[in-house]
């Protein structure tokens, strides 16, 4: 374990996304501590500008809201969204693509026009009808997001499967009598992974955008702070208070850079293990 | 062009089982909504007696069971028959064609201005690698592509249209202008200019990013090598022998993008206010019209698979080998 963290320390873009991601986990989780303040209520006059008023330094909103208050509470829906949605598509993907590139023949076929159909509606569309449907709460929009994501997982899920099930190995995990399912999970899905892996920072870096559209759109959890929803709020005020939708689309721009950054590191990391072993 | 032709009929073939499993998702989608057509029909009539609802099911066949309906709805789509809009109290056909235009093009724009422009800054950033200007443009595409296309439109509109007062804020033209022939079209053109810029920034960046990266890759290869043997100049194997053969995925990224960039036109015609297709999915939501979402989820898989078929056979026309292989083993 230990060469892989020198190597990705060795990436200065790896360094610099970890150390802006972790500044933001870091905000998120225990920013609420510092802060203290409730992200909803009305503190102070409305609209001071950032930088005005010591106890506001990001200014406040229409209402008096603390505007630094609802962008660290933001950050926390964002992130997890963003995190929790990968999930869901990478283990939704992997499986879906370790069966079907196992399994082969009709299983296969119909699993992948599946993926195919997903594929060609609109991932932000699909979202946007679940969450219509389903109503807006933190899990469906998990879920919703994670619907339009699974593709890119199975298909390289299956390709991985595709080459690994006629190795060596798993034709010697058969001879031996195992079961194929027990092939399937125990030995090829655990070696089909890591390329899947190396999806992870896009998938995340899509979901945390898709929230916030959804969000900017008025589909966000209705309970929750969230990025979107300030840009919405401070989008009629553009004129007179440009300051209440910039400040949140920048903390998107850099929870979205540090993704980005951290996963790049992390892959070319794993990448040039890779290639030694 | 007898190639391009089979190619044509293969996709479309494999496409029918696919759009079938899309009409049946979203109609499935749309079951598990609570609430039927009717109920959202009545909220906007502000009310009315169970009698009538059950009258209206009646004569939408709302009645029926789950099975019979999936029917009627996919025999009417076999008749280009979309249904009818609970929100516009119109045929949704008769919406989706007025709106589609718009949408296209913007997202033709956006495609155009990402492709040059991406693909050109790509081969700048690709033709000296780990120069300062690569290093530039690699920190200035990561950070575009991480920059929610809705935002970058509030953004330009405060920068272009609030502060310089050079374009207009909204609209896809000015209302009762008057306008007609070149006029008309310019004043459409400045409309678009911040969404078209709004979508097809980070496509901009993917391009660069995916030339840049190919670019890399095709440095590696042996007929650069042979090139540089031969004593080309530095411009003319970047330009003739680098940049050309890392182009051929940006096509197919063109057609894997199709999908996104729909979705993307839902939130930048919402923000510009513009009369389009992908603003119909929001206001289809906004109104809980679910047989025009419906329509517009299907209508947008048809757009897909069409872009997709397109850009299959511009690569088949500009790679010879695509499909030829298949043609000599025939």
């Amino acid at each position: 374990m230990k060469p892989l963290i020198r190597r990705f320390v060795s990436s200065p873009e790896g360094v610099a996304g970890a150390l802006l991601l972790l500044s933001l986990v870091l905000a998120a989780v225990l920013g609420p501590f510092i802060l203290s303040g409730d992200p909803a209520a009305l503190v102070g006059r409305p609209l001071l500008p950032p930088f005005a008023d010591a106890s506001f330094p990001l200014g406040t909103d229409q209402l008096g809201r603390d505007v630094l208050t609802r962008l660290v509470y933001g950050s926390q829906a964002s992130l997890t969204v963003g995190f929790a949605s990968a999930v869901v598509a990478i283990v939704v993907g992997t499986l879906v693509g370790t069966v079907a590139g196992f399994a082969g023949g009709l299983v296969d076929e119909g699993l992948m026009r599946i993926v195919d159909a997903f594929q060609i509606v609109p991932g932000f569309l699909l979202a946007l009808a679940f969450v219509s449907v389903a109503g807006p709460s933190l899990a469906v929009i998990v879920l919703a997001i994670g619907l339009g994501a699974w593709t890119g997982p199975a298909r390289l899920a299956r390709a991985e499967v595709l080459s690994i099930r006629e190795r060596d190995y798993v034709a010697a995990a058969r001879v031996i009598g195992m079961h194929p399912a027990e092939i399937a999970f125990r030995e090829v899905l655990p070696n089909a992974l890591p390329p899947v892996l190396s999806l992870v920072s896009v998938i995340v870096a899509a979901a945390v955008l898709i929230e916030a559209a959804l969000s900017f759109l008025g589909l966000g959890d209705p309970n929750s702070v969230t990025w979107g929803g300030m840009i919405a709020d401070g989008r009629n005020l553009l004129r007179s208070a440009p300051f209440l939708s910039i400040i949140p689309g920048l903390g998107l721009v850099s929870a979205v850079v540090g993704i980005y950054l951290f996963g790049e590191g992390l892959v070319e990391a794993l990448s040039i293990r890779g290639r030694r072993l | 062009m007898h190639r391009a032709w089979r190619l044509t009929k293969r996709r479309l073939v494999a496409s029918i089982p696919v759009l079938a499993i899309v009409i049946l998702g979203t109609f499935l989608l749309m079951e598990l909504a609570p609430g039927d057509a009717v109920d959202a029909y009545l909220v906007s009539l502000g009310g009315g007696d169970s009698r009538l609802a059950d009258d209206l099911r009646q004569s939408y066949g709302l009645d029926q069971s789950a099975l019979s309906r999936l029917w009627l709805y996919v025999s009417s789509l076999a008749r280009l028959d979309l249904g009818w809009s609970i929100v516009f109290n119109r045929p949704i056909l008769d919406i989706v064609l007025e709106r589609l235009p718009n949408t296209l093009w913007l997202m033709g724009a956006a495609t155009a201005l990402a492709f040059t422009l991406g693909s050109l800054l790509g081969i700048l950033a690709g033709a000296w690698p780990g120069s300062a200007l690569d290093r530039v443009l690699s920190i200035g595409s990561l950070t575009l592509y991480a920059v929610p296309g809705f935002w970058l439109g509030l953004v330009l509109i405060l920068v272009f249209s609030v502060q310089l007062r050079w374009l207009p804020t909204s609209g896809i033209e000015t209302i009762a202008s008057g306008k007609v022939g070149i006029a008309r079209a310019l004043d459409i053109a400045r409309h678009l200019v911040l969404p078209v810029a709004s979508l097809g920034f980070i496509y901009l960046a993917l391009f660069l990013r995916m030339m840049r990266a190919g670019m890399g890759e095709v440095w590696r290869q042996d007929f650069v090598l042979a090139a540089k043997a031969k004593g080309l100049s530095r411009r003319r194997i970047v330009v003739h022998h680098v940049a050309r053969n890392a182009l051929l995925p940006l096509v197919t990224m063109l057609g894997l993008q199709a999908a996104t960039m729909l979705g993307g036109s839902v939130v930048i015609e919402s923000v510009f206010a513009i009369p389009g297709f992908g603003r119909l999915a929001q206001e289809a939501v906004a109104g809980r019209d679910a047989p025009l979402l419906m329509a517009v989820i299907i209508v947008s898989a048809v757009l897909v698979i069409i872009v997709n078929l397109l850009v299959d056979i511009a690569y088949a026309w500009l790679d010879p080998r695509v499909g030829s292989s298949e043609a000599a083993s025939r």
